[in-house]
């Protein structure tokens, strides 16, 4: 298991190869179908996007509500491939990683290689230890998508594979 | 005549809801463990143990067990001696459902097809009912993930395919779903009927018990011989190359036309949550 610390520098994703088990702390961002469908408006339109895209870790995923206790309900992948046409474009204005499940297209795996970025695979289906590793989360855009909205979250110990690695290898 | 009141299926409803987001059935947890006994691959091995982990993680602390807690299907198999009474059929199951969504810290994920607008409180249901002999009503609950449902599939296909056929495009539907739906993956097939039942019946198969077989001895074998074939695809957990990439294989089946052999493939990812109980 090999522990990271976000944000990744290009040195430490360099060494990541497909099939490494991970552990990752740090801060990433859920978005999913309807807030990539808003990033893109917004950057269509060439207004700013409501957070830094550069070197940012964005995972798939919409969680559930947090119970009082907690500082996030359940928060497992949901599958990568809706957001093929997405990730490209992301990675070239400098997303670092990407956090889904399954899958993704050619395009994505060679926009990682170019950018030298990594897609990391979560364990799908397990929402309930992913929802622990949430220490604290925050909705910071488009609240009115509820689930769907982009929640920035500090995550401990995030398990995860390194699905595709920079250098072009794959797991699948 | 045996009088209920949709009150009490209301009740029902929510307190199966509020099980089912939290819970797999047995039998799930009994093939997840059967496949991690059996996996050596190291990536699959991982992504299992994190998976069984995960489960009683979920129980422990109440939560559920994967975010997507779905679209809530309900399926009323409805005694003709029964009267209902109270408020009507849809409004009990919807008020369940709402309830238990809202209770158990559940994700709404329902939503307009078109404006994708969210209904933010996990309603309206997908409502089968049968009505059947008797005087009473079983009710089968299934929150359906959607990351599987996505990966299903419904062939037209011609009657002389036979069960070459069939057992093919079971096979090539979790072969193309490949990692996306989560696999291990629990496989409900409907064989016969029209367009519509051949895909009801699919869904249907999927709230047999994983492992139970179909009581006509020619559909056991094509669940078996489907299962096989897919084992043999090599797809394995999470799609990280393995032993197990389908936990079961369940067909129903029903009469059809002379002209037509149709075929629905419904995808169940590894979250195999499903209710039964009649009152």
């Amino acid at each position: 298991m090999i522990n990271l610390t976000l944000p990744l520098d290009k040195n430490k994703v360099q060494e990541l190869h497909a099939g490494d088990s991970v552990s990752i702390t740090g801060t990433i961002l859920t978005a999913r179908d309807c807030a990539h469908k808003r990033i893109f408006e917004l950057l269509n339109k060439g207004e700013p996007l409501p957070f830094e895209l550069k070197d940012a870790v964005i995972y798939y995923a919409g969680p559930c509500p947090a119970k009082p206790d907690m500082a996030s309900g359940s928060c497992g992948p949901t599958t990568s491939a809706r957001m093929d046409g997405f990730a490209p474009r992301l990675l070239d204005l400098g997303l670092g990683a990407i956090i889904g499940k399954g899958e993704m297209s050619d395009d994505v795996r060679e926009a990682l290689k170019r950018n030298c970025a990594v897609y990391f695979a979560a364990i799908g289906g397990a929402g309930a230890l992913y929802g622990n590793a949430i220490i604290k989360s925050e909705c910071i855009a488009f609240s009115d998508l509820l689930s769907e909205a982009v929640y920035k979250l500090e995550v401990e110990n995030f398990p995860a594979v390194v699905a595709y690695d920079c250098h072009g290898g794959s797991i699948y | 005549m045996r009088k209920i009141n949709t009150q009490i299926l209301e009740d029902k409803i929510y307190e199966m809801a509020l099980h089912a987001g939290v819970n797999l059935t047995p039998s799930c947890i009994d093939a997840m463990e059967k496949a991690y006994a059996d996996e050596s691959g190291k990536a699959c091995s991982f992504a299992l143990k994190t998976i069984i982990g995960n489960s009683e993680i979920a129980k422990e602390k109440a939560m559920p067990v994967c975010q997507d807690t779905g679209l809530s299907v309900v399926i009323l198999e409805i005694g003709q001696q029964v009267y209902l009474e109270g408020k009507a059929l849809s409004e009990a199951v919807n008020n369940g459902v709402r309830r238990a969504y809202r209770d158990g810290y559940f994700r709404k994920s329902v939503c307009d097809p078109i404006t994708r607008v969210n209904t933010a409180d996990n309603t309206p249901a997908v409502i089968h009912t049968e009505i059947v002999a008797g005087d009473k009503i079983k009710i089968t609950y299934m929150p359906k993930g959607f990351g599987s449902e996505n990966m299903s599939r419904l062939f037209m296909l011609k009657p002389a395919q036979g069960v070459d056929g069939i057992i093919n495009a079971i096979v090539e539907t979790v072969k193309l779903a490949g990692s996306r739906p989560c696999p291990p993956v629990y496989v409900g097939v409907g064989i016969g009927g029209s367009f519509d039942t051949c895909a009801y019946l699919a869904k249907k198969a999927l709230t047999r018990d994983i492992g139970t077989r179909n009581q006509r001895a020619d559909i056991a074998e094509i669940e078996q011989t489907a299962l096989e074939r897919i084992n043999a695809l090599n797809i394995g957990c999470q799609g990280f190359h393995g032993k197990t990439t389908a936990l079961g294989v369940s067909c129903e089946w029903a009469a059809t036309h002379i002209a037509g052999l149709p075929v629905a493939v419904n995808i169940q990812c590894h979250c195999v949550r499903c209710e039964k109980e009649i009152i």
